[in-house]
């Protein structure tokens, strides 16, 4: 390795000195106030590698593969509301990131992504572990950048954290090349650096007062709030509640969204959307006022578009303009950051004297208590067999006002923890929603027990999605991070299974999680505690075990088979046209909703 | 600025210009976008409009401010209402884009597009083709005994029609540059 030299002038601390690139990339991240790394070394990033050994600021967590260092990192940033930071070398260690970073993109978490290259000069010649990772990565980031020159690597890391933590957050990747590493440049520090990369915070004026007067006369409101809430930070949810509370508009809420408003609000209707709550569905479906704020009319959420709250006025509070209008067309649009709006339309709302139509919103909140007496969730208990909703009723019985953080994988579980555990507080809640990615939770869940040391950190995992990344198993152990797996065994690819039923007159193709492992032995040959549950009325110890347990375990929780997940909104119907539990599922889905996802 | 002949404070980043989006009716639209001139940024644009099926009827692409590293890529696109405002918003989405410049809407433009088209023959066709050349007035930038090159500028109906007419005359060739626009006025 050449040897680094670091020029400080009078011995003083400059905003630029000399340093390697290398060295540059961890001034850079000090200087960011990164304290966590996820990565796996390689050939192209040795250099970097060399000089976090010779530091001890930063600490880097060695994933077991890739993917699960980009989900760690997105499991510290959702939890943290900081970007998560990733490194791993050329090639294989890029492509293996790229699923993690369509995951960040889809679910706009802020994650920075350092990628070796090989040297600018064998650039293009096939060299060994080259891969165009810029090429690769452009459609998956929301922006990425190759450094040829070692005099721009400070400042466009800086940059980086600037583009992933601004406006609509989201993973961006920096390209750098082992000779860029080697050379000697210039550092610049972050506050050194100017961005063209200003998106708009507040929102127009005008359009907000709109939103007040339409507030001050809606005789059905509803709050329909996503993951925009949670990334404009802890100031934004609590703003919501204010609103929420203040105007006693009833609120639900997208997956991505859950905890912005407590679960044991009074206002809360649980989840809406395609495994959402009746009576969340219900009161999208008949409001006369909509306030999207920080959701983007997913197709998960919306069901047949002509169909969707045909009824109301719609307002829209989003930082990036191009998800309003994409879908559903809306009354009133307000292009700005969460945050920064809700505290206006709180403003103009008390100045104007805090009215509402008390007496309608009265008689709208009877009505959605009528659609609550439904009891959506209701499943038939057994008393031989584990439900997976009476498991994760009693999951959250006991794990209830705990400093608690959930991870899910995908699936029904992933639904059934959405519905049946209550969040409180934003940032406890880390799942994939926009990709849908098997593997998410189990790295995701290191990510966020690296954050909080002391939290009780829990994977809802499927037994199907926690085999695609359980490497990382090694890497729990490694870093004594107490991660409580809770796996709901059923067997089945559920999900896969729920729609062959509904929809391939139960063909079950290739649905069945045949040879699997021996949970317990597996957590027993890692070094970890596994426990296997399969009586109802050893639930409560088994999961108490858990709890107890001062290190990872791995909770093999043998559930019902063919228990499908309910409510559901089959694809290319309606909100009011949703499937309850006792419902009818053959030929539910009709040929124009079959080709839907 | 100014020597790029665009208006501050354009459609770009903005959601309310509404106009009725949600017709089924395409439209094309001319569509101004001042880039960062940095590498991969045409990628970025046409990996836009191809990974979202948006069309591009033209586009091209030149720096136009050397010391401010901006390049103005010009687009001619068609689309309904909506689409073309998601084209908008999503360019106005991208981290190297500075500016989006709908010229459709924000005023008359005049379009220009330059092309070569190699006509071949003899005889009476070739008079005939450098006849109408003259009246298009195309400039013959290459001839040889059977041979003409035309150079001709306009709006690309210009083009379209001088080429339709060049057909039966003879017309091998062509090379066409794309739309390059400017907002008319101050
Ligand atoms: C990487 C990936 N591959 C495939 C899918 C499609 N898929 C969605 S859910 C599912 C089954 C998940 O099974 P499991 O993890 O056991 O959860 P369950 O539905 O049984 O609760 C599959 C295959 C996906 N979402 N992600
Ligand atoms: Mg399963």
């Amino acid at each position: 390795m050449l040897n680094e030299k670091t020029h400080v002038a009078n011995g003083a601390k400059q905003m630029t000195r000399e340093m390697t690139g290398a060295k540059m990339v961890v001034q850079a991240l000090k200087d960011q106030g990164v304290d966590t790394v996820f990565g796996y070394p390689g050939g192209a990033v040795l250099p970097i590698y060399d000089e976090i050994f010779l530091q001890n600021d930063i600490r880097h967590i060695l994933v077991r593969h890739e993917q699960g260092a980009v989900h760690a990192a997105e499991g510290y940033a959702r939890s943290t509301g900081k970007p998560g930071v990733v490194l791993v070398t050329s090639g294989p260690g890029a492509t293996n990131a790229v699923t993690g970073l369509t995951d960040a993109l889809l679910d706009s978490i802020p994650i920075v992504v350092l990628t070796g290259q090989v040297p600018t000069f064998m650039i293009g010649s096939d060299a060994f572990q080259e891969a165009d990772t810029v090429g690769i990565t452009r459609p998956c980031t929301k922006h990425n950048w190759l450094v040829k020159d070692t005099d721009r690597l400070a400042a466009t890391i800086h940059e980086g954290f600037h583009v992933a933590t601004s406006g609509r957050p989201g993973p961006v990747l920096i390209d750098i090349p082992k000779d860029v590493q080697f050379a000697t440049g210039t550092y610049t520090g972050p506050k050194a650096i100017t961005s063209h990369y200003q998106p708009r915070l507040k929102g127009d004026m005008e359009e907000i007062t709109e939103l007040v007067a339409a507030i001050e006369k809606a005789k059905r409101p509803v709050f329909y709030t996503g993951g925009g809430v949670i990334n404009s930070g802890p100031g934004a949810s609590q703003l919501l509640r204010e609103l929420v509370d203040a105007t006693g508009f009833p609120i639900t809420s997208t997956l991505m969204g859950l905890g912005a408003y407590p679960a044991s609000g009074k206002h809360w209707l649980g989840m809406l959307g395609m495994h959402g709550l009746y009576e969340a569905n219900m009161a999208m479906h008949d409001c006369d006022l909509m306030i999207n704020i920080g959701a983007r009319f997913d197709d998960r959420i919306t069901g047949r578009i002509d169909a969707f709250s045909p009824k109301s006025k719609k307002a829209h509070i989003d930082i990036d303009p191009s998800s309003i209008n994409k879908v559903i067309r809306v009354d009133i649009p307000i292009v700005g950051d969460v945050g920064h709006v809700l505290e206006d339309i709180l403003k103009i709302w008390k100045s104007r004297g805090r009215k509402t139509n008390a007496e309608a919103v009265a008689k709208w909140n009877a009505q959605i208590d009528e659609w609550r007496k439904v009891k959506c969730l209701t499943y038939k208990p057994s008393e031989k067999t584990i439900k997976p909703q009476y498991a994760l009723e009693r999951l959250e019985a006991l794990t209830k006002g705990r400093d608690r953080y959930i991870c899910t994988e995908v699936g029904q579980h992933q639904m059934w923890a959405a519905q049946f555990l209550g969040f409180e507080d934003p940032n406890r809640w880390m799942t994939s929603g926009g990709l849908g990615t098997m593997g998410y939770g189990f790295p995701a869940s290191i990510g966020v027990q690296m954050a909080h040391p002391e939290a009780l950190v829990i994977n809802v995992a499927g037994e199907a999605s926690w085999l695609m990344n359980m490497q990382e198993m090694g890497t729990a152990i490694q870093y004594r991070l107490p991660v409580k797996q809770f796996i709901l065994n059923n067997e089945r690819l559920g999900m896969v299974r729920q729609w062959q039923e509904l929809l391939h007159g139960e063909r079950y193709s290739q649905s069945w999680s045949e040879a699997l492992p021996d949970f317990v032995k597996l957590a027993e040959a890692f070094g970890a505690k596994g426990i296997l549950c399969k009586d109802p009325a050893d639930l409560d110890d088994a999961i108490m075990e858990m709890l107890e347990y001062d290190g990872p375990v791995i909770f093999d929780c043998l559930v019902e088979k063919h228990e499908n997940c309910f409510p559901m909104i089959p694809s290319g119907k309606a909100h009011n046209e949703m499937l309850l539990g006792d419902a009818e599922t053959q030929g539910v889905i009709q040929a124009g909703g079959a080709v839907l996802v | 600025m100014s020597a790029l002949h665009l208006k501050k404070g354009s459609t770009s980043h903005s959601a309310y210009n509404l106009r009725p989006t949600f017709s089924d009716v395409a439209e094309r639209h001319t569509i101004a976008v001042l880039v960062e001139n940095e590498p991969g940024v045409l990628a970025r644009v046409i990996g836009l409009f191809s990974g979202r099926g948006y069309n591009i009827e033209s586009l091209t692409v030149a720096e136009v401010d050397h010391t401010g590293h901006l390049s103005r890529i010009t687009i001619v696109t068609t689309g309904t209402p909506q689409v073309i405002e998601q084209i908008k918003a999503q360019l106005g989405r991208i981290v190297s884009v500075r500016d989006v410049h709908d010229l459709t809407v924000e005023g008359r433009a005049v379009e220009r597009e330059l092309a070569m088209l190699k006509v071949v023959g003899a005889g009476d066709k070739r008079v005939e083709a450098l006849r109408l050349a003259d009246i298009f007035r195309a400039n013959v930038v290459d001839s040889t005994l059977n041979s003409f090159v035309f150079e001709i500028t306009g709006a690309p109906e210009k083009i379209d029609a001088f080429a339709d007419l060049m057909r039966p005359l003879g017309l091998a060739e062509i090379a066409r540059t794309g739309v390059a626009a400017l907002l008319r006025g101050d």
